[in-house]
Parts: C-alpha cells; structure tokens; sequence
C-alpha cells in the first residue's frame, strides 16, 4: 500500500481515519497544504490527485493506494519557481499567503481543465469551445476562498501564468 | 543604543523623500512572497517539533450556567489519550485587542454555547477530537427563555455620546432631512488559518508558536492567564493566516496549549476547528442605527445624527465604535452621536477589520445617497459641499486630507455620471444595472513601536521587532524603508519579525502597524546614519548613503567598512504625541459601483467597483493597493452575503462554517480598480503615513447599496442585500 | 471521528454483503460523507470503500443514457452526450459546489447527499433525522435553508443537491441492486422520500442496496434550462432552483417537465404544475397561475417565507427564457 508524493513513493497510514490532508502535513511533513476548514468549504487544501485537483482534506489517505499526488513543494521551490507561482508573487495573488498554496493547485489544475473543454457554469454554449476569459477563471477558481480578498490580482496572476503557459507551449 | 520620537509635532522634512534609493513607495514584491507561494512559510501550527501532543477543546452545549463535574474516565481508556487538562486558568473568552492583561478566566462558568471548558490531549489529532466529543461531563444549565439572546429585547446601557446643540430642532428646521433606520447583521473575521499555537515548556521557560496579531500584548495577556512572567515567555508568530481583529487578543487555543505543556512536560499543539473558531473567538455586533441628516436647501448638513445599538457579552468592554467616523466626517453644528450596548448571551463581540466605520460608514453613505436624492442634487455633489472646515466637535484642525481629491478623481476614473439621478434608467435582459458611490474614511491611530535596525560588517541590514505581517506587508514596507535609510538593495535587508525575544512593536490592528512600525524602524535608520556620520566626522544630514557607501565631508566608504566586525545597532522607539492631539487624523477615499440586479430573483451582482484612496505615503504600491482591493472584496461581503445567523432559543452561531457564513468567492468580485491619491501627511507620522489596513471597507457596501437603488429601485435597510430582501423591496414591474 | 473499519470490497456482491451490516455505510467520493464523520453526524462502524467496483461507465442505453454510479460528476457534466442530449443535468451539476468536489463526488453518492440543515450538522442541538425523538432545532430557530414543501412536524429540511433535480426533469430512474443480488429501477421522482414521522430516511434505500446506475430516458425536444438562486453567486447552496424541459408548439407550450430543488426534503415534481401549463400560449399571467398551483400548499416557518415569493418569481424567471418571452 504506496502512494506517490510529488514523485516520492510513501507507505499509506494505518489509522484509516487520517485525511489525506492531514497525511500530507503530519505524516509527509508537506505543510504547504493548508487546512482552512476542514470540510471542503475553503480549499485551502488543494491538491492534484493523478492530475486532477480535489479537497484533500476530504477524502482518506488509504483510499489513495496507487495515486500520484502533486502538492505545492512538487510545483516549485522559492528558489526556483513555477510560472504560477511566479505569476502569483508579480501579482501580489495573495496577502496572509494562507490560501495561497491552494489557489496555485488549483489555478494549475484549472488550466487544464479549460484545455481539456470541460464547460463551466458560465459556459455559453456547452458543446462549443471554453475560452478562458476572466468570467471562466473566476467561476472556475470560486473552490478557492481568499478571506484578505486578493481575487483580484490572483486571476491577473493566473491569466499571465496562462499565456506563459500557452507561449511555452507554441514555443515546443 | 536608542533614538526615541515622540511625535509632538508634524514632521514636515519628509526625509524619505530625500532618500536615493527610492525604493519606498515602489510597487516592491513581498520578500515573503517566493517562500509563500512555495508553501515554505510555517505558520503556527507547522512547525516540527519532537514529541508534540494534540489537543482538542471541548465546548459547551449549552448557553449559561455550570459544567459541575467532569468525568475524566469516561475517556482515559481511549486509544492514544493523554489527558484531559481541566483548570481554572483556562480562558473562556479572547481577549480584546490591546487589552493587555487576561481575558476572562472562568472556564466552568458558562456565559455562551460554544465556549471552551476543557482541553483533552492524545498522542494523534483523530484521537484526540474523537475522545473530545467522547468526554462526559455534568452541568446545571440555565433555563434557556431567561437568557437574553436579542439585543432589541433587553434594555441597553449607554456606552458613549456626545450632544451638541439640538439636532431635533435642526431636523425640524431642515429644509431636507432624512430618519432612516438600519441594521446591519454581525460578521464573522474568518482569517484563513484557524486559530492554532505549539506550546512547549522546558520547566522554566514556554515558548509559543502561536497565530497572533499583536505578540506584544498576547505575551503579557498570556503572562497573566498563566502566572507566569513575561520574561519566562517567548511568542513567535511570523506568519500568519490573516487576522482581521480575530487574533488581536490572545486566545482559548493558546492559553490551553500552554497549560497543557506546562502540566505535561512535552510539546502540545492545539487547533481550532473552522466551527469552533466561528463559536468561540470573536464577532462583529450585529448593529442598528438611527441616522439622522439634516441639511439646508443647498444641501449642507446642519445637523447630524448617528445612533447605534450593538451587543456583548456582560463585562466585556468592547462595544462597537459605530460612529467613529461620523464624530469628524461631515459638519452639522447640531450633533448627536450615541453607542449603546445591549447585554446579552451570543458569544464574545469584538474587532473585526475596521471595528466601528466598516459597519458605520455603510449606513452614513446610504443615507446620504436619499439626501441627495431628495435634494435632486449629484451624491459626489453633495459630499463635496459637506467638508467641514474643522472637526465639527473639537473645532481641531484635520491634518492632510484628501477627501475633494479622492471624490473628484475617483468619479472621474469610474466615468461617474454626474447630476441628479433616477433609478429604473438601465437594463440588459433580465439585469437592472445601476451606479453608486459611497465616502470613505477611517480614523489614523498609531501606537508606541520599537525596533532594531543592525548594519552588519557585510553590509547587510538586519530589522528585529516583533510586529507581524499578517498579510499587510510589514515585511516589505520595512525592508524598503531600511533599503533607502541605509543606502542598500532592499536584498540585503532581512526583516526578522514576529518573535518577543525582539524589540516590541504595535502589532497588527487598527491599521496602525505600517505608520508606527515603520516609523521605529525609520528613527533607528536614523540613529545608525549618526553612528555612521560620526565615524566619517560629518552631520548626520550631510550623510548621502547609497549603493552600500557612505559619502560625506568629501569622504567615501564602504559601509560594511564603517560597520566593522561588531556592526552598528540601533534601537528606534516611536511614540504618539501631542500631535495626535492636536489634529484630527483619518485616512480618505471614495468608493464607485456599478451593480446588477436581476428583476426576477433579486440577486446583485457587482460588475465593476473602483477606490480611490489618500492614505498618506505609500510605502509600497503593490501591498497597499492590496489592502485596498482586500477591504474592496469585504465590501462585497459585507453588502450581499455575510450574515451571521444567531439561534433565537440558545444564541449559538448557526451558520459556524465556510459553507454557510457566505464570505465572498472569485466569482462574487470583478476586477476591482484602485486610485492611490499622493499624499505626505505629516501629523501622522515621522514617515507621513497613514493607515490603509482598513480603509478600503469603509463605506463601499454603501456605495453598493446606493447601485442596488440606482438599479432596480430597491432601497434596503438591512445588510446584507440578499436576494430575499431585495425581491421584498423592489418595486413591481 | 470514530474509529471504523476500512473495507474495501471488490465485486458488487460483496459490498453489498458488507453494507447489509446496519452500521456500514458505502464511501465513494467521500465528499459528504467524511465531511458528516468528522462532525460525528455520521458514525459507521465499517466504511465500505465501493471505488475499486467498475461502475464509472457512462455511455448509452438504447437512445437513453446510463450514468455509472461512480461516474464522477465532472465526467457526467463534460460527458459529450450530457451536453448535447441533457444540458439540463450538466448545467445542474454545474452550478453546484466546485470544480474540486465535482472531481470527487459521484453519482450515487450526491444523490445520497445529505441535507446541509445547520441543526443536522451540530450534534449539540437537537435534530429527528439525526437523533429520531430528538425535536427539531430548525422549527424554532433559523429556518433560513428549509422547506416550504412536503416538511412534517418532525422535520422541515431540504435536500440539497442540484443533479437529482435534473435528473427528476428527465425522468430519469436509479438502479439498485438489492442484498440478494436483482436489480430493481426505481424512478428519480420516488428515490428520496419526504420526512414524514421518520425524517431519519432520506430515501428507499434499504440495507444491502447498492445503487449501480441513473438511468436517462432517449432524449427529448425542447429548451433545458437549470437556474438557480444563491446568495453568493458560485460556490452555494441553493434558496431555491428550477429545472425545466420545455418544448414550444406553434407558439404554444407543448411537453414541458419542471423540477425545484432546495424547497422539500427532495426534488420537488408537481405535475398538475405541467399540466397547467401544457398548450397555452406563454404569459405571464399563465405563469403565475402556474405558480399559483405549485405554491399552494407551501408554508414558510419564518425564516424562509421568502422561498414562496422567490420560487414564483424565478419559475416566472425561467418559464420567460425557456418559451422565448419578450418581457
């Protein structure tokens, strides 16, 4: 029973009351995911499971058998930063830094998601193609809670991050 | 070595102004930022700690009355528990902001359903808050329908007031007047990160990680919870996940997690729970308010009225300062302002971000917007005829204000159509679309700072103090203020904050830290450029430091020469004066909205808001527009979704969690624009600033609700504007 | 939470045997349910973890649709034949909570979604379905979230979700698979239960059942249309939504399926509501009346009067854009 975290292979608990939240931040000693609520309704604890973004603070670490995790340590290092991350400092994305880490999974995730055509509740037309305006971001990101109120300047940080993202990608 | 100011007068050099650098005021990155978006910031509860135990609070079922006896075996037998810590320095309540000495310590005695009674340790958390839940314990509760639970069902003792002429005469002899009652509902802070602390006692000394606004003031409050000496203690808290009043106060968590180590002999980590930190730390009063305006045919105010009605619990001081801002804002010759406080059994009230105009202004701005539609007279029109000459009560002069510049260019920023107004005049299928503004205005206040400024013999700076940044900036505003008093990159400052073994600051609150934290770091700057000036034998003001050399009397040297191996460390202490006195100090501004209402299901929605702020020096343009756009988002909140919901049979907290207190999300907040005003004031500080924490919540909501009129014609009187209210008030098609 | 014992079944038939302990309970995406544990709202004493069962399929079924029982909603929701056939049910799942729970919730499980009543969620306060005899906190306190449909004196709570008011508009029906292995199909509109005296049971489910599959009939002609009214703009729970199927005739309102959602102790179909409308030509007069029809058994309980007005105004809402009324 393994799971992997940012590419590092780790034994599952045996307490199977541990949330994969709290697995991360006391048994993996990852505390760049944050727990804000507890309950899925903040997503501080962002993470990518096999790609994909959920509250981790909801689900069980042993139900994670097999899964690659990405966390913000498996984004980038303050030495070396992702463009997101990198995008969220120019930007001022944050304030109190506390959502932060889960606004960056999530923004990362988000991208994805819009390239993969999976529409939105601000999705016009459901069988056309999603662009990425603000509208799209801010509905997509409203998983995320800012309480100091940086929303503003962290969908100008994700939309530089995306066109960096998109000129890196044409560029390969 | 020490340099101490009092500030007695404006200090009208400007000295930063004069520094090469220029680095204050720039649009800076947060030194903190890379290490906070890494997820490499520790906050409180994050640090690794051997041997750490957690504990987990158990709350009261039960609004008043007395946990009679705790049945300590009902769980010792549970997998993992270590104790159940049950003792009378336990705290039942936070303590208010600078309270500065113990808040309430009977924690059998139970004054509020929610309220901490006991702390039960485990070896894991899941052990822990099971048993929690698991502990039995018998109480004598009181009988519920003798509790006073509504503040407008118990008669209210009057906190504070000032009378001046006779404001009913004035209504009656007002060629326009309005008597407009609101209510506002009570908000929760809900910083991001739970309140949590690590104690650990090595049988002499505790120290601390704890989630704290202002450690100068938690360590004497917690020195005086536990007996202990503030010398014994050590608080650190160098990141923290925003506070917005919430950790001002030493609280619950901190104090059991240091009992519990003290008794233990091993490390104790608490945290709250999101439903706990809603039930147990701090709230903002719900409020009523009676405003009365009146003003002559020219639609300048002659009297002035602002009557609150707010609530706590029995023996807490804190009532909310409601009329703040209407004690200074607009004349009136006939004044009557009024706070009384109901007492009654919801869980402690105190400061949440900007305590008294956030709730006050909103109201003021609202009413101003029906004066001025009963005057058929522009609302920016009608704030600008009403700037008084003088304090309207003290006859004090103001300081720097730029309430004219932030009305006059924010409508022009926004494209504000002025003139008259109807409402009704716009819509877009199913949206009414509407336009409103609102003043802005917060009291300047700044409190006693002290802190170290080091130049190193490598020619770095080192900055101690134990303020905090809890999202503000004090990381970068003090970086930068160093960078351009020394004459080095501000990547050779390293600002070292948070932790009571350092100088004492402010602390984080009342958006006093950046004018008074920075201003001790200023005044140490200063006394480490004398050092330096007499080692070259010249006057301090002669002293030109840059690029990390030091030029004076046709010297040049490097300073990391002139540091020598031992460095040159000042202490700098600011102190508040007669100046604070002798001026009537605020930061200004002017809110602008454009909102959306749908005319079948009452949902508003705010499509563009501008600020525009003058708020003395920016020290850094980047984190003060920041401030401004957080407070811009609460105004959001505080205007269409945050409520707290009181039970009326028990008085808990019924919304006690992120999914039903409704804090605005991405999609609730366009992109917000912001105008910062260029402005030195120099009664306010040595540095010319002034407080931007806060103003950015006081009054927008206002502005949204005059947009909410302009719309759809919908004039509400209670915030927040849901949808069930709007649909009530708007008039049929 | 409570200690319980981790299972992990891997055929249909074992996690059916397993969950035919009383105090078994099936987790999938986990996202309501962990949430309820750790509050000890929920206590199972075996948590059946169903994920490794091969139920996440969506594909046809003759011209209708099967949604497997763990297709998580976001699969639903982009699922090509959703979009194009049910828009309603991808626009449903899609206004409900966030991208990150949509990624996890699935199928069964938010049909099993729980009420999000605040005295179901706080174990101090009392509560029927919680603790059956206990009382109900909601009737004389907040009553902001609760029903104005369908409630009894034992319980006034709504069920939350927004995907099974979809599902209720297209008629869709639940299969389960009972302890002895036969597969029944259940209509939608007949899955939940109102509270009654035993406000404990949101729906039919006995134990052993295992819910394997929603099963959408062929798709239908007409505008669909999920609208829903929150007091945050994303991210809430709904003060009330419509989902409507309406088919236009000549200028005339021809088939037409309504569901609401956050009004009852379940996804709320009146059909006399479409029969009334069903060939008239659109109005707003024939709309009130209409919702005349819906609310008149409705009751508010203080804090939640406003559903009534609110729910005429947004069916008003909804019937306008979905019959193309110029208003």
């Amino acid at each position: 029973m393994t799971l992997t975290i940012n590419g590092e292979s780790r034994s599952l608990p045996e307490d199977p009351r541990i949330s994969l939240l709290d697995y991360l931040r006391q048994g993996a000693g990852l505390t760049g995911t944050k727990k804000g609520c507890d309950h899925g309704q903040c997503g501080a604890c962002t993470v990518l499971v096999n790609g994909v973004r959920i509250n981790s603070c909801l689900t069980l670490a042993v139900m994670h058998d097999g899964d690659d995790i990405t966390t913000i340590e498996g984004m980038g290092t303050p030495d070396d930063l992702s463009p997101m991350q990198a995008a969220f400092v120019k930007h001022d994305g944050y304030q109190c830094g506390y959502c932060t880490p889960g606004q960056i999974c999530s923004a990362v995730a988000m991208l994805d998601e819009v390239a993969a055509g999976w529409p939105s509740d601000v999705t016009d037309d459901l069988n056309g193609k999603v662009e990425l305006t603000g509208d799209e971001i801010r509905e997509r990101m409203s998983g995320n809670l800012c309480r100091c109120g940086a929303y503003s300047n962290i969908v100008e940080a994700i939309q530089e991050a995306a066109l960096e993202t998109k000129t890196a990608g044409a560029d390969a | 070595m020490s340099k101490t100011l009092e500030m007695n007068e404006p200090d009208t050099r400007n000295r930063l102004d004069d520094m090469a650098g220029r680095n204050v005021g720039a649009p800076m990155d947060r030194p903190d930022g890379p290490a906070k978006v890494a997820g490499a910031a520790p906050y409180a509860a994050e640090y690794v700690i051997d041997n750490v135990a957690e504990g987990v609070l158990v709350t009261a079922p039960f609004a008043r009355g007395t946990i009679t006896s705790i049945d300590e075996r009902s769980i010792t037998g549970m997998d993992g528990v270590i104790a159940v810590i049950s003792d009378e320095r336990l705290t039942a309540r936070p303590a208010q902001g600078t309270a500065n000495e113990t808040p309430v310590q009977t924690p059998l005695s139970i004054a509020y359903f929610g309220q901490p009674f006991a702390l039960v340790v485990a070896e894991t958390f899941e052990q822990a808050r099971n048993a929690a839940k698991a502990l039995k314990f018998d109480y004598s509760a009181d009988d519920p329908s003798e509790i006073p639970f509504d503040p407008e069902a118990v008669e209210a003792e009057e906190n504070d007031a000032t009378r001046q002429g006779d404001l009913d005469k004035a209504m009656a002899d007002a060629a326009h007047s309005v008597d407009i009652t609101y209510y506002t509902e009570g908000h929760a802070s809900a910083a991001m990160e739970p309140h949590a602390a690590i104690a650990e006692w090595d049988g002499e000394r505790l120290t601390v990680h704890a989630s704290l606004q202002m450690p100068n003031y938690n360590i004497t409050e917690l020195a005086d919870s536990l007996n202990l000496e503030e010398d014994n203690i050590r608080i650190l808290s160098r990141y923290v996940g925003g506070g917005f009043g919430s950790k001002l106060g030493v609280s619950q968590e901190t104090v059991a997690a240091s009992i519990a180590a003290m008794k233990l002999g091993r490390p104790v980590r608490v945290v709250m729970s999101r439903q706990q930190v809603f039930q147990t730390v701090m709230r903002r009063s719900e409020t009523k308010q009676r405003l009365r305006l009146a003003a002559d045919k020219d639609g300048r105010l002659t009297g002035f009225g602002h009557e609150a009605l707010v609530s706590n619990l029995p023996e807490e001081d804190f009532a909310e300062p409601v009329t703040q801002a209407s004690a200074f804002l607009y004349p009136g010759k006939d004044r009557e302002l009024l706070i009384e406080v109901a007492r009654i059994h919801r869980m402690t009230a105190g400061s949440v971000r900007a305590p008294g105009e956030a709730v006050g202004m909103q109201t003021l701005e609202a009413a101003m917007d029906e004066l001025a539609e009963k005057l058929e007279l522009d609302p920016v029109e009608l704030r600008l005829r009403n700037i008084p000459d003088e304090h309207p009560a003290s006859g004090l002069p103001y300081s720097s204000r730029k309430m004219e510049e932030a009305l006059k260019q924010g409508a022009e920023a926004f494209g504000w159509h002025s003139g008259p107004r109807k409402p009704r005049q716009k819509r877009e299928g199913e949206w009414w679309i509407g336009t409103g503004m609102a003043t802005a205005a917060r009291i300047h206040n700044v409190g006693e700072a002290e802190a170290r400024v080091t130049l190193n013999g490598d020619g770095t700076v080192l900055v101690e103090t134990d303020m905090t940044d809890i999202g503000t900036g004090t990381y970068s505003i003090l970086t930068q203020i160093a960078a351009d008093m020394l004459g080095v990159e501000p990547a050779k400052v390293l600002v070292d904050l948070g932790d009571t073994n350092h100088p004492r600051g402010p602390g984080s609150g009342g958006s006093w830290g950046a004018a008074s934290s920075g201003s001790s770091v200023f005044i140490a700057c200063e006394a480490v450029r004398k050092a330096i000036a007499e080692k070259l034998g010249v006057e301090e003001a002669d002293l030109e430091l840059s690029g990390g050399t030091a030029k004076g009397g046709g010297q040049e040297k490097l300073l990391s020469e002139l540091a020598g191996n031992e460095g040159i460390a000042k202490t700098g202490t600011f102190k508040p004066g007669d100046a604070q006195d002798d001026y009537a100090m605020a930061s200004y501004g002017a809110f602008f909205s454009e909102v959306a209402v749908n005319r079948w299901t009452g949902e508003a929605r705010v499509r563009r808001m501008l600020g525009a702020f003058g708020f003395g020096r920016v020290l850094n343009a980047k984190t003060a527009r920041s401030q401004c756009i957080g407070g811009m988002t609460w105004c959001i909140g505080a205007a269409l979704t945050e409520s707290l919901l009181f039970d009326p049979v028990d008085g808990h907290v019924v919304n006690c969690d992120l999914a039903e207190y409704h804090v605005p999300v991405h999609r609730d907040v366009p992109h917000l624009d912001v105008l910062m005003i260029e402005e030195r004031d120099p009664a306010a500080s040595p540095i010319q600033a002034k407080g931007v924490g806060e103003l950015g919540i006081c009054g927008g909501a206002g502005a949204i609700a005059n947009a909410i009129y302009n719309a759809c014609g919908a004039r509400l009187y209670e915030f927040p504007m849901t949808p069930d209210r709007i649909i009530a008030a708007m008039p049929e098609d | 939470m409570k200690p319980f014992a981790y299972l992990r079944p891997d055929s249909l038939t074992h996690a059916s045997q397993l969950t035919e302990e009383p105090s078994a309970i099936p987790i999938a995406g986990g996202t309501n349910l962990l949430d309820l544990m750790k509050l000890q709202v929920e206590t199972p004493e075996s948590l059946i973890d169903v994920n490794k069962l091969s139920l996440s399929e969506i594909g046809d079924e003759g011209e209708g649709l099967r949604i497997g029982a763990l297709a998580t909603n976001t699969a639903t929701a982009a699922h090509p034949r959703v979009r194009s056939d049910y828009p309603v049910l991808a626009r449903a799942i899609l206004a409900g909570a966030t991208q990150q729970l949509r990624n996890k919730a699935t199928t069964a499980g938010n049909l099993c979604q729980r009420t999000r009543c605040y005295y179901f969620t706080n174990i101090d306060q009392p509560c029927n379905k919680r603790e059956p005899g206990s009382g109900c906190g909601a009737l004389d306190g907040i009553a902001r979230l609760h029903a104005i449909l369908g409630a009894s004196s034992q319980c006034i709570a709504t069920y939350p979700g927004d995907m099974a008011v979809a599902m209720a508009a297209l008629g869709a029906e639940v299969e389960i698979m009972n302890a002895g292995g036969e597969t029944t199909r259940v209509p939608l509109e007949d899955f939940h239960r109102l509270p009654g005296d035993t406000p404990e049971k949101d729906n039919i489910l006995e134990s052993g059942d295992i819910i394997t599959g929603v099963i959408l009939p062929a798709p239908v002609k007409g505008v669909q249309l999920y609208r829903k009214v929150r007091e945050r703009s994303s991210y809430a729970f709904a003060l009330c939504s419509v989902a409507a199927i309406v088919n236009m005739e000549e200028g005339r309102i021809g088939d037409i399926a309504l569901a609401f959602g956050g009004l009852a102790h379940k996804p709320w179909r009146d059909k006399r509501v479409e029969e009334a409308l069903k060939g008239t030509e659109p109005s707003l007069k024939g709309f009130d009346e209409a919702a005349e029809i819906l609310l008149e058994d409705a009751q508010g309980y203080g804090e939640n009067d406003f559903k009534i007005p609110l729910t005429r105004r947004t069916l008003k809402a909804v019937l306008c854009e979905a019959t193309g009324m110029d208003t």
